[in-house]
């Protein structure tokens, strides 16, 4: 399917007299998983609020672009209004609502939904299969979980609201290996049921496992883009994201050169980080 | 010991008007993370609307008038003026509700005048007997319906979406709204309940033994703020437990005055904020606080 599911054009957004994000294009494809790479304070974060309209809770706003949904414009609406449009963030650092119960947290993820009774249970049912522990957890305080099962509990909590994109930031962070193996199949498998996914991660290797497409953020602007295998093989990401020698990369430097067209101006990106 | 059964009575009834008090204030906190000074004020008109409209209907229909106005003067504030001041400093959002505070004390004393008016309440001044104790009527129609709103908000808020969303959004509210919670909704109805709560707290601050309603009624809520204090300010047990702990202390304290002469009269109107000051000096955050709130 060619039509872009969830498409940010142009998008700048800061907080007050700092700008977090310049002129940033990312498109997630109906259907696709799409990820989002680069460093601390690349700007990651902040595209996700933006899509979430949760900049306000930071005291940030958008000042230029456009977020569109299924060819509705989003940017600026509430958080509510973006929910109910079928997108869904898992935040970063999991921020399940400690003092409650599973059952209560994943009864709160589908307040925004759109769907009455009927739809929740069915919602709970797809959820629960998916994480069978929840089930059995249902009356624990969330905050007693472990922290695998509470990332589980929090994208179960989005799923409850049967989201048609599911953002998702940092899921991996904190958690062991095997772990974050096993939230990457989850991942997929969310995404094999028909969910699109944007995927906020530091961990390239395992983002670029998973998705189909890729940008990598470098000072709130996009250094690179394209599908996840061109980033995967190119000499820049293996270098810096996914640690591999820089030798071991000559023969990709075409590939690698391919997705440095999105950049305009042509500079290799490398400068980028010295020149803001 | 008869004397003392009654006192307690007396105390739980009382304290449990303060809970009611003191939950609204509560609840208006966790949900919009501010100090509502306006509480007081709350109190008194939804007050002043039940006796204004007790001139024109029968008890109840008047008691359910000023419930609604204050309820719907609740959500006024809450859209009219905290609202706009989202994502200030939490301090600057408590003065503002000073600020109401007072034009609303203001406005309703100016009203008020140096009149008393009563509800003329089905209860009047009879008393019951029970065995060889004797309590005012209006003392035990207090307690079982503060005991029976008090339940009915708790099982609200824990089993309906509306309890859900506000302890959603009380815990952390950035994450609520990305839930699709509608926090200007939660707060609105926080700020309604608060202002019904208080309502019918203002009924049975103006029965028999008071004279009635007047315009220094509204300060009677001043002692929700050591209940609401003393069992932590986000927590909705802390609130029932505090109030209680309030309005036993005060009827202690005024039943056995004559006992207590060496600490002066008046030692009823102390007692309370003297527990507070004890009950904050071993845990700062009250009986039933979270411990980080020092960022408020």
């Amino acid at each position: 399917m060619g039509a872009a599911a969830l498409r940010v054009q142009g998008l700048s957004a800061g907080y007050g007299p700092v700008r977090a994000l310049s002129g940033v294009t990312v498109e997630v494809p109906e259907g696709a998983v799409t990820a989002v790479l680069g460093g601390n304070g690349a700007g990651k974060s902040t595209l996700l609020r933006a899509i979430s309209g949760t900049l306000r809770f930071h005291g940030g706003a958008i000042t230029a672009g456009t977020v569109e949904f299924g060819g509705r414009r989003l940017d600026g609406r509430a958080p509510a209004r973006i929910v109910a449009a079928g997108i869904v963030q898992v935040p970063e650092g999991r921020q399940v609502f400690a003092r409650m119960t599973v059952a209560d947290n994943l009864r709160a993820g589908s307040l925004g939904a759109a769907g009455g009774r009927a739809a929740e249970r069915r919602a709970r049912e797809r959820v629960l299969e998916l994480f069978p522990v929840l089930a059995e957890r249902a009356r624990q305080r969330a905050g007693l979980l472990s922290g695998g099962e509470q990332q589980m509990l929090a994208m179960g909590r989005a799923l409850m609201a049967a989201p048609r994109l599911l953002l998702l930031d940092e899921p991996s962070l904190g958690l062991a290996p095997m772990m974050a193996a096993r939230i990457a199949d989850t991942v997929r498998e969310i995404n094999s049921q028909g969910t699109s996914v944007l995927l906020v991660e530091q961990n390239a290797a395992l983002a670029l496992k998973v998705a189909t497409h890729a940008v990598v953020l470098e000072n709130g602007a996009v250094a690179l883009s394209g599908t996840a295998s061109e980033l995967a093989a190119s000499d820049e990401v293996r270098r810096r994201y996914l640690g591999v020698g820089h030798e071991a990369g000559s023969e990709d430097t075409a590939a690698g050169a391919a997705v440095f067209a999105a950049h305009a101006d042509g500079a290799p990106p490398t400068l980028r980080r010295w020149s803001a | 010991m008869t004397v003392f059964s009654e006192l307690l009575i007396i105390g739980v009834s009382l304290g449990s008007v303060y809970a009611l008090i003191a939950l609204g204030f509560v609840i208006i906190f966790k949900s919009t993370e501010v100090v509502n000074f306006a509480h007081a004020s709350l109190l008194l008109a939804g007050g002043y609307a039940a006796v204004q409209a007790r001139e024109h209907m029968p008890f109840w229909l008047a008691l359910l008038a000023g419930v609604v106005a204050a309820a719907l003067l609740g959500v006024a504030l809450e859209f009219l003026v905290i609202r706009r001041y989202r994502g200030r400093d939490h301090s600057v959002l408590a003065i503002v509700t000073i600020g109401l505070d007072i034009v609303l004390l203001t406005e309703l004393a100016r009203q008020i005048g140096p009149d008393i008016f009563s509800y003329r309440d089905p209860w009047g001044s009879r008393l019951i007997e029970l065995g060889s104790l004797t309590i005012p009527q209006t003392r035990v129609a207090a307690l079982i319906t503060a005991a029976a709103l008090i339940g009915i908000f708790l099982l609200a808020f824990r089993f309906t979406s509306w309890g859900v969303s506000m302890r959603a959004a009380a815990e952390h509210r950035e994450t609520a709204a990305l839930m699709g919670i509608r926090l200007g909704w939660v707060s609105a109805s926080a700020w309604a309940v608060a202002g019904a709560l208080a309502a019918v707290a203002a009924l049975f601050l103006s029965v028999f033994p008071t004279t009635g309603l007047d315009r220094d009624t509204g300060l009677v809520a001043l002692k929700a703020f050591p209940a609401a204090i003393i069992g932590g300010l986000d927590s909705t047990t802390g609130a029932l437990v505090g109030g209680l702990v309030v309005g036993i202390t005060e009827a202690m304290a005024t039943g056995y005055q004559n006992d207590l002469s060496f600490l002066g009269s008046g030692i009823g109107e102390l007692a309370p904020y003297l527990v507070m000051v004890l009950v904050l000096l071993a845990r700062p955050a009250g009986l039933f606080g979270t411990r980080e709130l020092s960022r408020v």
